[in-house]
């Protein structure tokens, strides 16, 4: 193996049910639940999920995903900004922490 | 090499064939309706996607003698639209002549513009040519935004489609209930194309909003893997997982709608075929009859040819020159 990460393992998703496939169906129809037009179209949900793949810094998500927002009619400027509230999130998330910091720092400090 | 070795080198394709179960989809039907007819592989713009791989270098147009021909076909054969493409349709120096011929004995003409020539000398007078003979305009229109399509197609061409689509809707294009004006969609890459109602919504939101552009209907086309299209697959190392995205999302209840079963296709030099991806595939109709050879002739039903690039037409909800064939369309 070269590399934790190959794309050739996407396909063989599918693999991790071989133990467990009760869990597996059931996590693979909650899934596709998910992803059905709903209150959300398709393409919403695809766009968030790109956005929460580039959170999660999951590779076979982000290749999966992209694919799946250009097959849904969604440009390249939109998946950046997608790509822009996942980073904004991460970042803010980050900084919102230093809050506690700054507890600590209060209560430390004379 | 051959483009189309490519595809039937893939071994992990089937043969297209092999997957229809039901004998009477291999024969096209038996009161076909639309003959369509390109009539030159010359062109003003050299799309990245084109399936003719038309441009301004071809050679390549219709002669008289062989619209003559179509014409006399047409009358003969009971077919009910006249569907004009090429190529830049525009280019044919016959092509009013053959607009004129075809209103007079069909009455749903439709002609195929890259819309970017009709903003260039000596055609800036067909959009009123168009409404005049009532024709259906279709043209192409990959995404409504400047960057993409211009990636696709060239500088400057979304600027300039936009010029021609007011110049259409100026003369009631898209208004009026007699000049339908139709928009194609088809993917920037080697993707599949999205919903054809969800993608229209968008166009018309965008557009209208934007540039106060109305059309009535989108037509969702996936991108055939022949012509210039298959050499980009081939280069960007794209060819083999395309193939099996379209092979992956083949759809059984498309079949029987296949455009292939409901028209006639007949290429520049009156060669026939089954559709305009066989053009590009080279693959003649099975008996290699020319338009000539069916004047004064009953057309015999015939077997299709296939080839791996028709899996293009079977994926999701069906693809053809209308769009998706398996959707209803909404509103």
């Amino acid at each position: 193996m070269n590399t934790y990460y190959n794309p050739e393992d996407l396909p063989k998703f599918g693999t991790i049910g071989e133990e467990s496939p009760e869990l597996w169906e059931k996590f693979i129809s909650y899934y596709g639940a998910v992803f059905e037009e709903g209150s959300l179209t398709a393409r919403e949900k695809s766009l968030i999920a790109l956005a929460v793949a580039h959170a999660v810094q999951c590779p076979y998500c982000i290749d999966s995903y992209t694919q799946d927002c250009l097959s849904k009619g969604v440009n390249e400027e939109q998946m950046t900004e997608a790509v822009h509230v996942a980073a904004a999130i991460r970042g803010g998330a980050t900084l919102v922490h230093g809050v506690q910091m700054k507890n600590i720092v209060k209560k430390l400090e004379f | 090499m051959d483009k189309m070795k490519w595809l039937e080198e893939l071994k992990g394709i089937p043969d297209f064939e092999s997957c229809i179960k039901d004998e009477a989809i291999k024969k096209a039907l038996p009161n076909i309706d639309i003959m369509q007819i390109n009539v030159g592989r010359l062109c003003n713009l050299a799309c990245k996607h084109c399936h003719v791989e038309a441009g301004p270098a071809r050679t390549e147009v219709m002669s008289r003698e062989v619209m003559e021909a179509c014409i006399k076909v047409f009358k003969e054969q009971g077919f009910s639209a006249i569907d004009i493409t090429g190529g830049a349709p525009e280019m044919n120096p016959n092509f009013e002549w053959f607009v004129n011929e075809a209103s007079k004995v069909c009455s749903h003409v439709i002609v195929r513009t890259n819309l970017v020539i009709l903003t260039e000398e000596p055609y800036r007078h067909l959009p009123q040519f168009f409404a005049e003979h009532k024709v259906e305009v279709v043209c192409s229109l990959p995404y409504y935004r400047a960057k993409d399509v211009d990636r696709q197609r060239g500088k400057a061409v979304f600027e300039r489609s936009i010029q021609a689509i007011k110049k259409l809707n100026g003369l009631g294009y898209g208004k009026d209930p007699e000049l339908v004006l139709n928009f194609v969609y088809n993917p920037g890459g080697a993707f599949l194309p999205p919903d054809q109602n969800s993608i229209e919504k968008e166009y018309k939101a965008k557009l209208g909003a934007e540039y106060g552009i109305v059309f009535n209907n989108l037509f969702a086309i996936t991108n055939n893997p022949t012509g210039r299209f298959a050499g980009f697959l081939n280069r960007s190392g794209n060819l083999e997982s395309y193939m099996n995205k379209l092979y992956g999302a083949f759809n059984e209840g498309t079949l029987e709608k296949m455009m292939c079963r409901n028209q006639l296709s007949v290429g520049w030099d009156g060669k026939l075929y089954d559709c305009d991806f066989n053009q590009a595939a080279d693959l003649t109709i099975a008996s290699g009859e020319t338009i000539m050879d069916l004047v004064e002739k009953p057309l015999k039903s015939r077997f299709i040819q296939f080839g791996k690039h028709c899996f293009a037409c079977t994926a999701g909800k069906g693809s053809s020159c209308g769009g998706t064939t398996e959707e209803k369309r909404c509103g």
